[in-house]
């Protein structure tokens, strides 16, 4: 029998959900701690440097620096969300935790396991950008005049 | 038809041949042992049986499936006990069980129905909501072969299930392994506790160097490989005792100073001991483990 061939598609099944489902069940358990965290970051540089390096630059063309800031960490927590749950906690559950492993044996695929992860990073990213959002639109920074019209 | 039958398997890391001619036949409601040192290929042929690694060559049939082609049907009704443990550390008993049946397409509903029925199977039956790190390692590995039975398995795959464990631990598998048979659940494990194999297995098949070296019923494998009886004498003085008594036993093995005569009959040996002061002896049943370091050899595996 031929080796399988790298560049071969994906075995996938809707038995990704599982693994999905598993990823959120464990969120679930830590889920303030994780949001806490994953927001106290973003928040402490987005207030330091927005209302004090702010202070000092001003204004540029009608855009405060804090708005200029505020757009650009809607941005960043989304992608490290994305970045850190494929990099560290993805790494412990095929790693440390052997939890992939222990996946493969039930009749789900390799493939299928990458596709739950895959899925949860996005989601866990979407929460993260969505969260930011909600914060900076609370202080009145989320219309699209304050961070990009005026930019012009 | 058998449970699982492979035919001239063959894998490859690189230069090194794990798996290399490899023929397999597992007869349903059987406990197959496959025994051999580390790094012999055991672990690798339990995988491309499972389909989690693809042959160089070879045919294999698992519940009448074709590996690696329709691996995912087959092990639908595979239940697997991996070598390390896997649980999921943030999760309780009862939701490490409700996780891992999702993977076989289980609705909450029907693992839930099944949770207590196997917590009971595992020992486990107060400990459903406790967290895994609070578990020995006994009952960690109870509830590695529980939730390996959360789909019902006709055949369950074992890696090393009691590698590590206390003897009270091992007794209580052991126990829990003959109640699967009896239910008609087809075993098939790996193993290097010869006194595991013995007990357990119906059948044997002795591995090294990714090749099976030889197969049969315990009984039979050491009937056909080595003599009956066994003295193993140690002590200052045995070289000068062994010049005497080499030609009593057939076969003479020297480990450091430790003599092992293996022999049908050790009567006259035995009375070349009887004199001697210095020396110990233990005279006993030859053993599988016998069979195993004559077929496989002494010398250190790493």
């Amino acid at each position: 029998m031929a080796r399988r061939n790298v560049f071969a598609p994906p075995s996938l099944s809707l038995r990704w959900i599982a693994v999905w489902r598993r990823n959120a069940l464990v969120w679930q358990k830590l889920a303030i701690p994780s949001i806490l965290g994953n927001l106290a970051d973003p928040l402490i540089m987005l207030f330091g440097l927005g209302y004090g390096l702010g202070a000092m630059v001003g204004e540029l063309q009608g855009t405060s620096y804090f708005a200029f800031l505020a757009a650009g960490f809607v941005a960043t927590s989304t992608m490290y969300a994305a970045t850190f749950e494929s990099l560290f906690s993805a790494f412990s559950r095929m790693h440390v935790q052997r939890t992939w492993e222990a996946i493969v044996n039930a009749p789900v695929t390799l493939d299928d396991v990458l596709a739950g992860e895959y899925a949860w990073a996005a989601t866990k990213a979407l929460a993260a950008g969505a969260c930011m959002l909600v914060i900076v639109a609370a202080f009145g920074y989320a219309g699209s005049r304050t961070c990009f019209s005026r930019c012009r | 038809m058998s449970v699982l039958s492979a035919r001239g398997l063959r894998k490859s890391y690189g230069e090194l041949e794990v798996v290399s001619g490899l023929d397999l036949e597992v007869a349903p409601g059987e406990c197959f042992g496959l025994l051999g040192p580390n790094g012999a290929g055991k672990t690798t042929t339990l995988k491309l049986c499972l389909g989690l690694v693809d042959p160089d060559a070879g045919d294999i049939e698992l519940l009448g499936e074709p590996i690696p082609k329709r691996a995912r049907e087959a092990r639908a009704r595979v239940g697997v006990v991996p070598q390390f443990d896997s649980l999921d550390p943030d999760f309780t008993v009862a939701e490490n069980l409700l996780v891992f049946g999702r993977y076989f397409g289980m609705s909450r509903r029907e693992v839930a129905a099944r949770i207590p029925a196997l917590l009971e199977f595992a020992g486990l039956a107060a400990r459903g909501e406790s967290r895994i790190n609070t578990l020995s390692g006994g009952m960690k590995r109870r509830l590695t072969l529980a939730r390996a039975l959360v789909n019902d398995p006709q055949l369950i795959v074992m890696d090393e299930p009691t590698t590590g464990l206390d003897p009270q631990a091992r007794h209580l598998i052991w126990e829990r392994l003959r109640q699967l048979t009896q239910q008609g659940k087809t075993l098939v494990l790996t193993t290097h506790f010869m006194e595991e194999a013995e007990r357990l297995c119906r059948r044997l098949a002795i591995m090294d160097h990714g090749r099976i070296i030889a197969q049969g019923s315990p009984r039979a494998l050491i009937a056909e490989h080595t003599e009956p009886q066994v003295v193993e004498v140690h002590g200052p003085g045995v070289e000068a005792w062994l010049e005497g008594a080499r030609r009593l036993a057939p076969r003479v093995e020297q480990v450091g100073d430790t003599v092992f005569c293996y022999a049908q009959d050790v009567e006259p040996i035995l009375k070349t001991l009887a004199g001697q002061t210095e020396l110990a002896y233990l005279h006993r049943q030859a053993s599988l483990e016998d069979v195993f370091l004559r077929l496989t050899g002494r010398d250190l595996r790493d």
